[in-house]
């Protein structure tokens, strides 16, 4: 059936097409109607390999399905539906095609067979999300928005001479499982792992989502990292590394997460932090860890986005974002107050809200397979995320101390959005066996038995004391107007500084080297056009007959001194 | 009818040529000539055809059977490189009548049809006969008829270049019919064929080095190959905008033909890579001419220089393919003959176009023409990726065998530097771009208009092409294959 055959991006590329041409509610009714249409013929796709083109000696699939993809490929409908819905309002044109086209390059890298394909989507994931940066229209925004972008696709070129790598190994660009075995895995894997944030590379993140407009960073956050734990699970299963990899991951966003006064900055290192979850859960590579990095990948789409949704509420609102500037605007904001705690409850793994169903999973594969260290690491995360995210957020952003500000509610399409991710955070909790039935495998696991449920509870309500405890003694970082370093003052002050000073001395040798040559080089043409009357230039002279008869010589005669002699 | 095909792919042209002078009106000599090219054209494809589905085919010129007579071979080689001529003449001919019509003086646009055919004749006889000395005989045709066609440009240093041409063309030629009288001298034969089958038994006397060497410098010399490119530039930049776009697309092409013929075919391949350390010094000079021509390019300020020079890094290109002497490295080779051919051929007659429009193409002229010839520009973007190897197009095709060949051989430091090659490209095609795109048309020239579609028609084909062939690769990727593996002597 050829209609089997269309890819699930080609549908938000058309719709980007059709929200560059259209405006008001005719672009909102497309806008709206496709990902749900696009969804719906999702839901009837069976798994297989819809769509195969031969590129050289090499089979392309753009659009292979299974349940791996086909999960991701359901969540980010759903995170594309909300997006639309949550930033409706918007009436910038390459905002709303840069978001739908940015969607679309998610779906298409996720439905990828082959490595080309997968470059493909990879780069223009990259290059369609800089605009939602850049839409923020300050030079700031500019400037984080051209850094992440020299990142991103430096992380592709990384690929693309990976997955070249791999073609010569292995005669065929299938995107399976790679392993970290010769050169090709390696390389791959460092693309794969700079587009999911790994410690020292993450720093794109932190730097530029916060940079985005209110309604960008729903979008960031939901696509480009959840590619990159994707093609982790389909590349990498199963690899050590990845375990400790993730379990550093999990814990050192928690520390810079804690002095940020940038909110969404703090929602940034605490997607990091959620982010680490799922590699561990990659790295151990079980049925059930894999299960477990999945879903948490599928809530953590939802529940970060309902929180950047809420923090961008806030923002569009009040034009803030720091926390020391904000507080309690539950009173005239109480709808979005509400939902800001349903996002927090999630992502700090309350029973009954989605964040539960799916982290237990990856702590539960960690004790399983005797990674007892790492089952720690991840309870301190835990137990950090609850702080950071869980308390924070909501506490800085709406209760705190009064700021003076009075304003309401977000339009109604926001609150729309918020609501619908904040009812799959609940039903998803409540009713995880609806989404455990998607998984890539069966395992039967009941996140819902008396160790952890009584285990979460204990470690969220201890975190909580100690919240209050430092709070009240006032021993609790104070939000304050400051510039915290990260691994990326190396790249934005340290290599700047040491590479000009670096050039500054090659440039002074290398002045004075040249002019060495140059005066000698410019003698000796002197002196050959004073004999072949060349009148300048050795390459471009327009009278070459002469030399070239020299050299034709020359050549003839190498040629046979080369052939007696050899 | 079907059995004189290889005879008649050369005297549709050859014949066509003097029954041209007698057309007087121009229209008339044109459209003969496109018609002449379009038959040669269809007499190439239903070779290929037949050559890939029945193998070689040979033909007996006047019924005298070889070695006495001359002898025309078609096999999977020659049979492409015709295919790569006659439709890239044919394209290009297509504009042709609305190109020449400014540049060349009106009594003078018959005489140009007539070395037009004379030009195409020649090359189409240089790749099908199988006769050593009939190969001289047609090379001095098609550059004779060059060398005049090139002084027809209206600069009057067209003339100039057209007589360096001269000279150093005649110098390859001569060299290489001193390589064929010596190789003469010992197998008393000039077929091709017999003299494959005969030289091995002499093949360690110093006559059949000196002949090796003569033919080796000499064909250097036509392919243009660094040191030797010093004549291309100038005849390409000063010569009508037709005559660049097809001489860029062919002639190079089949003198790396000749190059394949000569030393696979008939010195054969362990002559050719043993005795003399022949694939170090191509190498060498393969990517010596890549990053030499390439960073000239970059300096230039006429566009078709800028091209010209680019030409010449490409050559470089199949240069350093031919050289690592595996299938996988000449069928690379031979793919970039094929994709060559249609970037060039775009770019230069979307220049063509320029020139058409502006009577000039120094690239300060390029000033805003993004917004003035929107279409011309956006040919010349698309052909420029196509020459920097970018996804989806042909570029991307031959550079991405021209690696896997050079790892294939475990050539590390080769595979590098061909990729930074293409990093040079970026540089001479974004200096294009951003003359074009970023900026305001200089005074004066406000009120230029969008070329014609006489040019835009075949400026867009061979742009799809480019395209095209970029993703759709089984004719030339297969054929390519077929002739390197013949060559190689994998199958008959």
């Amino acid at each position: 059936m050829w209609i089997l055959e269309i890819p699930p991006f080609l549908p938000f590329f058309i719709a980007a097409l059709l929200a560059a041409v259209t405006r008001g509610t005719l672009r909102g009714v497309i806008m709206l109607a496709l990902p749900v249409a696009s969804a719906i013929h999702l839901w009837t796709v069976p798994e297989g390999v819809h769509l195969q083109m031969a590129l050289f000696d090499y089979q392309l699939t753009p659009y292979r399905v299974d349940k791996l993809s086909l999960m991701f490929g359901y969540v980010f409908h759903i995170a594309a539906f909300f997006g639309i819905v949550y930033s409706l309002h918007v009436r910038d044109t390459v905002q709303q095609v840069a978001a739908l086209m940015y969607a679309g390059s998610g779906l298409g890298a996720v439905f990828s067979g082959d490595l080309l394909s997968l470059f493909v989507f990879w780069e223009l994931l990259a290059f369609t999300s800089v605009f939602l940066i850049w839409a923020r229209k300050s030079s700031r925004s500019y400037q984080a928005g051209m850094r992440y972008l020299i990142i991103q696709v430096l992380s592709g070129v990384i690929l693309l001479i990976g997955a070249l790598f791999y073609a010569a190994e292995h005669g065929s660009l299938e995107f399976g499982f790679i392993g970290l075995e010769g050169i090709a895995g390696w390389l791959i894997f460092i693309a794969f792992g700079i587009k999911c944030a790994f410690p020292f590379m993450h720093n794109w993140l932190t730097d530029a989502y916060p940079e985005s407009t209110a309604t960008g960073t729903v979008f960031l956050s939901a696509f480009t990292t959840k590619v990159a734990v994707y093609s982790l699970a389909r590349g990498y299963p199963g690899t050590e590394l990845l375990v400790y990899i993730g379990a550093a991951m999990t814990c050192f966003p928690i520390f810079y997460a804690v002095i940020e006064n940038d909110l969404r900055r703090v929602l940034a290192y605490s997607l990091i932090n959620q982010v680490g979850f799922m590699v561990v859960g990659v790295g151990i590579g079980t049925a059930l860890a894999i299960n477990g990095a999945v879903s948490h990948a599928f809530n953590d789409v939802i529940f970060k986005g309902l929180l950047f949704m809420t923090m961008g509420a806030v923002l569009h609102m009040t034009g803030r974002m720091n926390g020391s500037d904000l507080g309690v605007l539950y009173k005239t904001m109480p709808k979005s107050t509400v939902l800001c705690i349903v996002g927090a409850a999630s992502i700090s793994a309350f029973p009954l809200f989605s964040g539960f169903v799916s982290k237990s999973m990856v702590m539960s594969a960690a004790l399983e397979n005797d990674y007892h260290l790492i089952w720690l690491m991840l309870l301190f995360a835990s137990a950090g995320v609850f702080h950071h995210a869980g308390i924070k957020i909501p506490y800085f952003a709406f209760f705190a101390h009064d700021s003076g500000l009075r304003v309401s509610d977000p339009p109604n399409n926001m609150l729309l959005a918020m609501l619908i991710a904040a009812v799959l955070c609940i039903g998803i909790g409540v009713y995880p066996a609806a989404m455990y039935s998607l998984l890539p495998y069966d395992t039967g696991y009941n996140p819902y038995d008396a160790t952890h449920v009584l285990a979460q509870t204990q470690l969220l309500f201890f975190s909580a004391l100690a919240f209050v405890w430092l709070n009240l003694r006032g021993l609790y970082p104070p939000e304050l107007h400051s510039t915290n370093l990260d691994v990326e003052w190396f790249y934005r002050r340290l290599f700047p500084v040491a590479i000009q000073s670096l050039f500054a001395a090659i440039w002074k040798l290398d002045g004075a080297l040249r002019r060495a040559v140059v005066t000698r080089l410019q003698k000796y043409l002197d002196y050959l056009s004073g004999i072949y009357h060349v009148p300048s230039g050795l390459l471009t002279s327009s009278r070459p007959a002469g030399s070239m008869a020299m050299w034709v010589a020359i050549f003839l005669a190498g040629y046979l001194f080369l052939s007696f002699v050899y | 009818m079907l059995t004189h095909l290889p005879a008649l792919a050369v005297i549709i042209p050859l014949l066509s040529a003097p029954l041209c002078l007698f057309l007087r009106r121009p229209l008339l000599a044109w459209l003969f000539t496109v018609i002449a090219s379009g038959l040669t054209m269809l007499v190439s494809i239903t070779l290929l055809q037949q050559v890939m589905a029945s193998g070689t085919i040979v033909y007996e010129m006047g019924g005298w059977r070889p070695p006495w007579g001359i002898e025309y071979r078609v096999d999977r080689l020659n049979a492409y490189l015709l295919l790569i001529v006659t439709s890239i003449s044919t394209v290009v001919l297509l504009a042709a009548n609305t190109s020449i019509e400014k540049e060349i003086p009106r009594h003078r646009l018959t005489l140009f049809y007539v070395l037009y055919l004379l030009s195409l004749a020649g090359l189409l006889g240089v790749v099908t006969t199988g006769d050593a000395f009939n190969v001289f005989v047609f090379l001095e045709i098609s550059s004779l008829a060059a060398y005049s066609l090139i002084a027809l440009g209206e600069d009057r240093r067209a003339l100039w270049a057209a007589y360096q041409y001269l000279i150093m063309g005649t110098i390859g030629a001569t060299f290489i019919l001193i390589g064929i009288g010596l190789l003469y001298q010992m197998t008393g034969t000039l077929n091709m064929d017999d003299l494959s089958r005969r030289l091995p038994e002499v093949s360690q006397t110093r006559t059949v080095f000196a002949a090796f060497a003569f033919i080796i410098v000499g064909v250097c010399l036509k392919v243009a190959l660094f040191p030797l490119h010093r004549w291309l530039p100038n005849a390409y930049a000063y010569a009508p905008s037709i005559v660049t776009a097809f001489l860029a697309a062919t002639s190079t092409k089949v003198a790396v033909y000749l190059l394949i013929r000569f030393t696979f075919s008939i010195f054969g391949i362990s002559f050719s890579f043993t005795t003399v350390p022949l694939q170090t010094i191509f190498v060498i000079l393969g990517l010596t001419g890549i990053f030499a021509a390439s960073t000239t390019a970059i300096f230039q300020k006429n566009v078709k220089h800028l091209f010209a020079y680019s030409s010449v890094a490409q050559i470089g290109y199949m240069i350093v393919g031919y050289s690592i002497s595996t299938t996988m490295g000449l069928m690379a080779t031979l793919l970039h003959l094929f994709n060559h051919a249609l970037m060039k051929g775009a770019l230069f007659l979307a220049l063509g176009a320029v020139m058409y429009r502006i009577g000039s193409v120094r690239l300060e002229q390029f000033q805003g023409l993004g917004r003035q010839m929107p279409f011309t520009m956006a040919a010349i973007v698309a052909g420029g990726l196509s020459l920097i190897g970018v996804p989806l197009t042909v570029g991307f095709v031959s550079k991405w065998y021209l690696v896997l060949a050079a790892l294939e051989n475990g050539w590390w430091p080769v595979a590098v530097l061909i990729l930074l090659g293409s990093l040079l490209a970026i540089v001479y095609v974004w200096r294009i771009v951003e003359t074009a795109y970023f900026n305001e048309p200089p005074a004066g020239r406000e009120s230029i208009e969008e070329a014609p579609l006489g040019f835009l028609v075949p400026v867009w084909m061979l742009v799809s092409a480019n395209i095209y062939f970029g993703m759709d690769t089984r004719l030339s990727v297969q054929v390519a294959e077929a002739a390197s593996q013949a060559l190689f002597g994998v199958s008959p």
